[in-house]
């Protein structure tokens, strides 16, 4: 034995996912009344592989009158079938929905990396389990709604609109889907604009199994067709994952009518790293903080706030681990950092981080040819930030990380809290009176002590301030479907 | 489109470390001038939280390896393998057989490597020793009161210096776990320090000494980091975590705790100390799992049968059925695998 | 001879203290019957926005107290009200107009609200928090939080059982609030604030303008630093959509109008609605 290192390079082979599973058709209409129909105003837009900037398929542009109809197949379903339907009944279907969704979480997985561009690790162990789960939780609420509110009796409300984001189009959609159905509505459901796949697949599992018509409606389309569900009279409920500016322009639109909303909305969250924090893991969690799905997250935890006496040292470890990160192929089943989902967002990525250097931040990646094709951006660092500067301020939603640091407890939460956002946090200790006193400090709607980014069918999630309002998940995750005596 | 690997490493930088987590050569030398001095040192390494741990292990444990890194991994395994046999039954003829084997794996194959060593009692050494010859293959030999280390100290340094004159060229000494657990780190240091100095030989070419922690009794991610710290600065060349006896022997969160410990002491003092799981990894694919996390948490600098050893007695066969399936293309069986 | 009576002046209540209006303007406040009452501070955009500035002020402290506390203060203030029934009868029959016995039963009702709602304080968070059983090794729980400084359109109707009926689950939750009174019957309310400043509430936790909301309430309604606005005696539907169009610019929780019958015994919704859950995880391990 020798002290002189001799060891052995080990790359790794490409091991791509194979997506042969997948069969993704040139063009999809719109699911309206248990069917695929072509858009009344034939209008059609293209959804594209952000990784290779491929076309996949050419995608129905929802109008007002697909709105119209829709909403109206929405109702009908309501006042004929699911709403006159026991709650026993509602729930088997959730359940057979939960058990499709798990026979074809691989389809699912390839589907979803392909559209979004996130890894196959991810959308394959956490996206499509997840929206599974979900499925499967607010299955066994159906038949127990009584259980769920302070009252006797609640009722559902009607008819959701729904309109979610792209970065978890799945995993959102279920969601949204999984409550309101238990909760006895029925719902029209936008995906996002750059990610429909995988809610059209979901549209065809609803068929397998033999959903009622009209309970589901998915409208493919962009803004303008989620302002129209938003905008329609006959809807009773607006549920919206999304960014601040648009949760905004909801709570406007649906001022003054009997709309009920709830707002799931942007983040700057704080992940606050003290100087006795299990460092190893507090690295791992900051890593996966802030790069897990790309950083499109809106509970990343975008602003590390580290502890001034540790502060080298734990960004040397972190500059280290982040250069085992792997980039590339997201079908790649070692990938660890997927595609930038759109161009569009590329660029605002691409902006707020030149910003950042203007302002005098230190900007960092670890040494990493891009691919030519498709939207990418390297795992990206900040630091010598201040509260100040606007990468510390403002939603990047990329694999953006902005450092600063801080001297005591107080001046942490202080700093954590000094945003109009309130989604998330985290807090690294491994004092645990100090872990609930930060918990009870910070004002963000989740609080991750000594992990991150864990989520749950059964855990209630959602913002405070202008993060947005309502809870998803868990109990209260019902209470934004339901109605009763005496509820506002 | 291939994965792309920023920084292509863990050794692309080099940054100045300032201390707090990772503490410089003279806390080093400090921490050890009294027992309160020990204790406080190591109960100020930073903590490890399990559930992160291990969650940390899990994803390291879904990398995909394929073909051509497949193979290599599959070859370096081999070249790993501690190949263990310390029974109450050994006899010569078995040591002799296991010895035939390590040098010669796959006897249908001769370009397969050997194992990097053989692993036994120390009344085997002898055995041992002769059968290996000039072959490479190192003799590794259990010593201190193995398995339980219950024993007085002189009988510990007895048990080691009979190994090392019989030509032991590693010796897997086991630490004092009721000391440790006990509080009393100054003790096991200086045990360590003993049995090391045992492990001398007059010409210079000492035998190096691995340090068993039993991690199965220490029961905790925070016992492992400070023992393993405890066990560097004593002198050990390797750090081992587990007998084999004792369940659960080695884990994959368990040596990712250790790969760290080892990673960061190279950080605080430049010098390199070799990791050696043992027990239970009996098939190639846990056995891929471990040198991926060994190539992603203490780099590539440790993927090298000097730095990184499996303690196993059956894995090898898995090693080596994996590694003909990736020759010819078929699955292969027990029987085509020697059982010695 | 008779006693010339001493009459009161209606103030404001701003941060614990009684300030007239800034504007030094006042409006006529008068009885059921039109008869002349007093002259009422008239709350001025400045008031308002000094107001929230209280709240604010006030809120840590009144968020950070236990829920006993906060509790045994609610109830003091019942107790308090209870004391003063016969005052506050007199203005409620004024104000509302109706018989003494029915101005007695609405005072008795609303000590009987303060008196449901002091109770909620330590017990709130165990019906609507808990535990989550993640499937990982985490404890996983979720609490109930007060959302922050609240803007209240008090009812326009009920002087005093509507006003306690909309300030105590407020409160009782650790928020802290701005209140916009009835216009046209704002003294119960005022001499309310009086029963509050001398019931251990902190200054600024309940803050009482007077006035028409047309002065107040759009203010309250686009304030970034308000978390949330109660419109229910926001009066016009239009005001109402007004308000609430205003209240998304910092997203803030509304509650719209809607017929309340102040008699029946409140649910659970006023208190939650005012109320963020907050989930926090941690790791199970040795």
């Amino acid at each position: 034995m020798t002290s002189t290192p001799t060891g052995t390079v080990f790359e790794y082979a490409p091991a791509p996912e194979s997506t042969a599973i997948v069969d993704i058709r040139s063009s999809y209409g719109l699911f309206v009344d248990g069917e695929f129909v072509d858009p009344t105003g034939g209008r059609s837009f293209k959804t594209v592989n952000p990784a290779t900037e491929e076309v996949l398929a050419e995608v129905a542009e929802a109008g007002e009158d697909d709105v119209d109809l829709a909403v109206r197949a929405a109702r009908r379903a309501y006042t004929r079938t699911w709403g006159r339907m026991s709650g026993r009944e509602r729930g088997k279907y959730l359940f057979r929905i939960a058990r499709l969704l798990q026979e074809r979480s691989r389809e699912l997985a390839v589907l979803e990396s392909i559209d979004n561009g996130k890894p196959i690790r991810e959308s394959r162990d956490f996206d499509v389990p997840q929206a599974a789960a979900h499925f499967f939780y607010y299955a066994g609420w159906a038949d127990k709604l009584r259980y769920a509110v302070p009252a006797a009796d609640p009722r559902p409300l009607g008819v959701a609109g729904q309109v979610i984001p792209w970065n978890f189009p799945l995993l959102m959609l279920a969601w949204k889907v999984a409550p309101a159905l238990a909760a006895g509505n029925t719902v029209v459901l936008k995906p996002a604009e750059t990610t429909p796949l995988s809610a059209l697949l979901f549209a065809e599992i609803c068929q397998q199994a033999d959903l009622p018509p009209g309970v589901v409606n998915i409208l493919t389309g962009a803004g303008e067709t989620g302002r129209a569900v938003v905008a329609h009279p006959d809807v009773d409920k607006v549920a919206f994952t999304g960014s601040t500016e648009v949760g905004k322009q909801i709570a406007r639109a649906v001022a003054g009518t009997r709309k009920k909303v709830t707002l799931e909305l942007g983040g700057k969250a704080a992940n606050i790293v003290f100087d006795d924090a299990p460092v190893d893991q507090a690295v791992e969690g900051i890593v996966n903080g802030i790069f897990f799905n790309q950083g499109h997250v809106c509970c990343a935890g975008s602003r590390l706030l580290v502890q001034e006496s540790v502060a080298d040292e734990v960004l040397e470890r972190l500059k280290r681990r982040m250069g085992t990160l792997r980039l590339g192929d997201p079908l790649d089943k070692n990938t660890d950092v997927g595609a930038i989902n759109s161009a569009e967002q590329l660029t605002r990525i691409k902006e707020l981080s030149d910003v950042g250097e203007q302002e005098g931040a230190g900007r960092w990646s670890p040494p990493c040819d891009l691919p030519t094709n498709g939207f990418w951006f390297p795992p990206t660092i900040f630091t010598g930030v201040s509260q100040a500067h606007r990468i510390a301020r403002e939603e990047i939603f990329g694999p953006v990380l902005s450092v600063l640091t801080f001297r005591t407890p107080a001046e942490a939460v202080e700093k954590a809290n000094n945003t109009p956002y309130g989604l998330s946090a985290g807090v690294w200790t491994d004092k645990g009176s100090r872990i609930l006193w930060a918990a009870d400090k910070l004002r963000a709607g989740v609080v991750w002590a000594n992990t991150f980014n864990k989520f749950d069918p059964t855990s209630p999630f959602g913002g405070y301030k202008e993060s947005g309002y309502g809870r998803e998940g868990g109990r209260h995750g019902l209470e934004g479907y339901l109605t009763w005596e005496g509820k506002a | 489109m291939r994965p792309i690997v920023p920084g292509g490493g863990l050794r692309t930088y080099a940054g100045s470390v300032t201390a707090t987590l990772t503490p410089d050569p003279t806390e080093l030398s400090e921490a050890t001038s009294s027992d309160s001095a020990l204790r406080r040192f190591l109960h100020g390494l930073p903590g490890v939280d399990q559930v992160g741990a291990e969650a940390r292990a899990a994803m390291l444990g879904t990398r995909s390896i394929k073909t051509t890194s497949k193979e290599l991994a599959l070859e370096l395994a081999i070249r790993m393998v501690d190949l263990t046999t310390l029974e109450g039954q050994d006899t010569p003829g078995k040591v002799r057989a296991l010895c035939s084997k390590a040098m010669r794996p796959d006897p249908t194959d001769p370009s397969c490597p050997p194992t990097a060593a053989v692993c036994v009692y120390p009344d085997m050494v002898g055995v041992a020793k002769e059968a290996l010859g000039g072959s490479g293959v190192h003799v590794a030999s259990v010593a201190t009161a193995f398995p339980s280390g219950r024993a007085a100290l002189d009988i510990k340094l007895a048990d080691t210096r009979d190994a090392v004159e019989a030509g032991a060229d590693e010796i897997d000494m086991v630490i004092d776990r009721g000391a440790f657990l006990a509080g009393r780190y100054l003790q096991v240091y200086e045990e360590i320090v003993a049995v090391r100095e045992a492990c001398a030989r007059e010409d210079g070419h000492g035998a190096h000494l691995k340090v068993i922690f039993e991690t199965g009794e220490l029961q905790t991610f925070d016992n492992i980091r400070r023992i393993s710290w405890l066990a560097m600065m004593a002198g050990a060349h390797f750090i081992k975590t587990s007998t084999g006896k004792v369940q659960p022997a080695a884990t994959m969160p368990g040596t990712l705790v250790m790969l760290e410990a080892v990673r960061d002491f190279r950080e605080a003092t430049g010098r390199m100390v070799g990791v050696k799981p043992a027990g239970g990894i009996r098939s190639a694919k846990e056995a891929i799992k471990y040198l991926v996390m060994v190539n992603e948490v203490a780099g590539t600098d440790w993927l090298d049968p000097d730095w990184f050893r499996f303690g196993a007695s059956t894995l090898l066969n898995d090693l080596l059925m994996q590694r003909m399936k990736m020759r010819t293309g078929r699955y292969s069986g027990p029987d085509y695998v020697t059982m010695d | 001879m008779s006693r010339v009576d001493v009459r009161k002046t209606y103030k404001l209540a701003i941060g614990g203290q009684f300030p007239r209006s800034e504007s030094g303007r006042t409006y006529e406040v008068t009885d059921a019957g039109g008869k002349f009452l007093a002259n009422a501070s008239r709350a001025s955009r400045k008031d308002a926005r000094d107001a929230v500035v209280a709240a604010r002020k006030a809120f840590g402290g009144w968020a950070g107290k236990t829920p006993y506390n906060r509790g045994q203060v609610l109830y003091r203030v019942a107790e308090v009200l209870e004391g003063r029934r016969a005052q506050f009868a007199e203005e409620v029959m004024r104000s509302e107009g109706g018989t003494r016995r029915q101005a007695e039963a609405v005072v008795d009702a609303s000590v009987d609200r303060l008196v449901w709602y002091a109770g909620w304080a330590d017990k709130v968070a165990q019906v609507v928090g808990g535990t989550n059983p993640v499937a990982a090794p985490y404890f996983d729980f979720s609490v109930p939080e007060p959302t922050g400084v609240v803007a209240v359109l008090a009812p326009q109707d009920s002087s005093l059982l509507g006003l306690v009926s909309v300030v105590a689950p407020v409160v009782v939750t650790g928020n802290t609030c701005v209140v916009a009174t009835s216009q046209l019957r704002p003294l119960p309310a005022i001499t309310f604030s009086e029963v509050l400043a001398t019931s251990d509430v902190p200054g600024g936790v309940v803050n009482v303008l007077t006035g028409p909301l047309a002065d107040t309430a759009p203010t309250l309604a686009s304030h970034m630093d308000v978390n949330a606005i109660d419109l229910t005696g926001a009066g016009t539907d239009e005001d109402a959509t007004a308000w609430e169009t205003a209240a998304a610019d910092n997203l803030k929780r509304v509650r719209r109008p809607a017929a309340e019958d102040w008699l029946a015994e409140p649910g659970l919704d006023r208190m939650t609605w005012l109320l963020e859950t907050k989930t926090v995880w941690h790791p199970i391990g040795i």
